[in-house]
């Protein structure tokens, strides 16, 4: 088979892992070595494709084989997806010539399971090796890696990658059993606990000022949403465990999507982008805004409000709470206000030491008034009582369906 | 009114700039206004200014080197506005204020800036122009920087491609890396490498094949990805295509008969994972009294 058919089919296979970030990797570029990379400091996005999502990496599975039938995915062996697999020569030459054109940032590999964990390990490894060692790449690494792989495989990808993954797909067991028969949801915690001790390792050795430490900073996963009846409760709770248990960097969000290949077990329809959308946000909620999950969702209120963004329907549960005054509001108590982000909260707090704030001066950091003028006090203007007690309020916000926008919000993004 | 020539960078400003404030000039009694070519500017004297009795904020000075980058004419004088009011106002905590209407502007002249050079780091697009009998590379790019930062955004080349030469052209100036120094040309007015580069077909078979036409989001992709850099992008002008065989190719997966389930082949690997699955099961229905349900919201 030609190299671009390859690519383009071990391309699409790749296309339904959402994560794409190449950011907090140590600090290193090519600068003493013999081949080329940096690391460190922000992600660079060197495309964006239609479906608005950001290309850093070159994303790739090694081989779309798979032993493995999970119903979601287009490379399950009950697909007759067309069947491709790379050499790991080909996939080195592939890194190296786009990342000499600055079309990337570095590899992400994946790959099917073939034969066994620890078989499939090992040829993703031998990719990563070779960059590192025979190239002296020192580009942006992310290795997808197996629960069941042996924990020395597991290592030795780490020490390759500058971030490490395994998907846990589906919150539950019940939803695992039901959709990816093969996985397990304790063997992933118990594989993502390894890997979070090693992680720990590496960073106190580099704390205790060892620089040469080649190791990955991070871990990550993604889940799929909409695919089976979990909730986004669900979701959430576990998305809270795995920040907190395995201090996962991101939890990946990736609406069920069509696939040219449908399981007669899962129906397709339309991806669920909004919902996804809201999990990012109760997501970035509990991770920068000091949410706790259970003030975002509660067991009788499993799911998220899909037409108001999680803050403001948190806000508008909790009247009560509000106005509050910007000259004197606490920072935990500003960052719960619909329409500030993390940013501005922090510029409020130096600008409110030296003058009142106003109005106008809400306009200039960009802040929509009609968002926070209901909740926010400022030296010209009171918010009367009777608009938080009203009904009205709600409607304020919710968006005429006709103008219902995906990116509504851009306080979270 | 006093009409001062600011000169094309941070440097040249900021020497015109401390004699003013030396001579307390407040400023709108300055008229700032390049009289035009490159070297214009008066050679300020030639010793460097002797330690100046007037301190400024490191974070002024940032903020200023930033903003001399922009392209907006207006700038200079917006900078000895800031300060002015910093050092001879009464105003040291202005940076502070975001929210000053002048703060503000120069805030948002600064984004404009970074965010110019985090866009030439990303789209920058070299093509292989030869190979020496050591196998050296060298490469060169073409790229339209909409502001003057083609010196602030180069070192970042220089450090990830260390190993390679290469020149970046653009019409606000040139750099190129030869392996040891890092130097600068005037720009030039048109891309003198035009013809594509081999890799260019393989980079966008993948930029088609990693798109998802269910998740179509156009302006989602267009906030990020202005139509301005599109020229100078060897995978843009499929974007139109893709976005329109989208809809039918979504409708063509739902259209699809669901396939049946293959049985499971003979694999001792995937029967180890069965008998692991059952012993968990077993465990986990030992402990279920202890543990909340999975994916309970903890109360």
């Amino acid at each position: 088979m030609e190299l671009d058919s390859k690519l383009a089919i071990l391309a699409d296979a790749a296309k339904y892992d959402a994560s794409c970030a190449s950011s907090g990797a140590v600090r290193g570029n090519s600068l003493g070595g013999k081949g080329v990379g940096s690391t460190g400091g922000m992600g660079i996005c060197h495309s964006y494709a239609p479906d608005g999502r950001c290309i850093s990496l070159l994303k790739l599975l090694l081989t779309n084989l798979c032993i493995y039938d999970c119903h979601y995915c287009i490379n399950r062996r009950s697909s007759n997806v067309r069947r491709a697999a790379f050499t790991a020569d080909e996939v080195v030459k592939l890194t190296l010539d786009f990342y000499k054109r600055n079309y990337i940032e570095g590899l992400f590999l994946s790959s099917g399971i073939i034969r066994n964990a620890d078989y499939t390990m090992e040829q993703v490894i031998a990719v990563a090796r070779t960059l590192r060692e025979v190239h002296d790449f020192r580009g942006y690494i992310h290795l997808k890696t197996i629960p069941e792989a042996s924990p020395e495989l597991i290592e030795t990808a780490a020490r390759y990658a500058d971030r490490i993954s395994i998907n846990l797909e589906l919150p539950t067991q019940k939803s695992l059993d039901l959709l990816a028969p093969e996985k397990s949801l304790v063997r992933t915690q118990q594989a993502m606990g390894r890997i979070r001790l090693k992680l720990d390792e590496a960073s106190d050795r580099r704390r205790n000022g060892d620089k040469k430490v080649r190791h990955a900073t991070g871990q990550s996963t993604q889940v799929i949403v909409g695919a089976d009846d979990s909730t986004d409760a669900d979701f959430l709770a576990r998305s809270d465990e795995l920040y907190g248990s395995y201090q996962m960097r991101r939890v990946y969000y990736s609406a069920f999507s069509p696939i040219p290949e449908p399981s007669r077990i899962l129906p397709l329809k339309a991806p669920p982008l909004i919902r996804e959308h809201r999990l990012y946000q109760a997501d970035w909620l509990m991770r920068f805004y000091g949410f706790k999950t259970s003030e975002i969702l509660s067991p009788t209120m499993p799911n998220l409000d899909l037409e108001l963004d999680p803050k403001l329907a948190w806000a508008l549960r909790n009247r009560q709470d509000f106005p509050v005054d910007i000259q004197t509001a606490s920072r935990e108590v500003l960052l719960r206000v619909p329409g500030l982000g993390v940013r501005n909260v922090d510029r409020i707090i130096q600008i409110r030491r030296y003058t009142r704030i106003r109005q106008a001066d809400l306009l200039r950091l960009r802040v929509s008034l009609p968002k926070v003028q209901p909740f926010l006090k400022t030296a010209d203007h009171n918010p009367a009582s009777y608009l938080l007690d009203s009904d009205a309020l709600r409607a304020r916000f919710v968006p005429k369906p006709q103008q219902l926008e995906l990116f509504a919000s851009d306080e979270m993004r | 009114m006093k009409c001062v020539d600011p000169g094309t960078d941070f440097v040249s400003w900021r020497d015109a700039a401390r004699v003013l404030l030396e001579d307390a000039v407040p400023p709108n009694e300055v008229l700032w206004e390049s009289s035009g070519g490159l070297f214009a500017a008066a050679p300020t004297d030639e010793q460097a200014p002797v330690a100046s009795p007037i301190k400024v904020p490191a974070a002024f000075m940032d903020l200023a080197k930033s903003i001399a980058c922009h392209r907006d004419p207006s700038r200079w004088a917006l900078l000895y506005r800031l300060l002015w009011r910093i050092t001879r106002g009464g105003e040291r905590h202005l940076l502070a204020i975001a929210s000053d209407p002048e703060m503000a502007k120069a805030r948002q002249l600064e984004k404009n800036v970074h965010r110019e050079i985090h866009k030439m780091h990303a789209f920058v697009r070299f093509k292989l122009i030869d190979t020496d009998a050591d196998g050296r590379e060298r490469y060169a790019a073409w790229f339209e920087p909409d502001h003057f930062i083609v010196e602030a955004a180069a070192p970042f080349f220089k450090k990830r491609f260390a190993n390679m030469d290469w020149s970046i052209f653009t019409p606000k100036g040139c750099a190129h890396w030869n392996g040891t120094a890092l130097t600068h040309t005037p720009g030039i007015p048109n891309n003198p490498v035009e013809n594509p580069d081999a890799l260019e077909a393989a980079w966008r078979t993948y930029y088609r094949s990693i798109f998802n036409p269910a998740r179509l989001k156009v302006k989602a992709m267009q906030t990020e990805m202005p139509k301005r850099y599109w020229k100078n992008l060897p995978e843009a002008d499929l974007i139109e295509e893709l976005i329109g065989q989208s809809q039918q190719r979504v409708a063509h997966m739902l259209a699809e008969e669901p396939r049946p389930v293959k049985p499971t082949p003979k694999n001792a690997y995937l029967d180890k994972l069965r008998e692991l699955s059952a012993e968990e099961q077993s465990a986990n229905r030992v402990h279920e009294a202890d543990d909340p349900p999975p994916g309970s919201i903890p109360t």
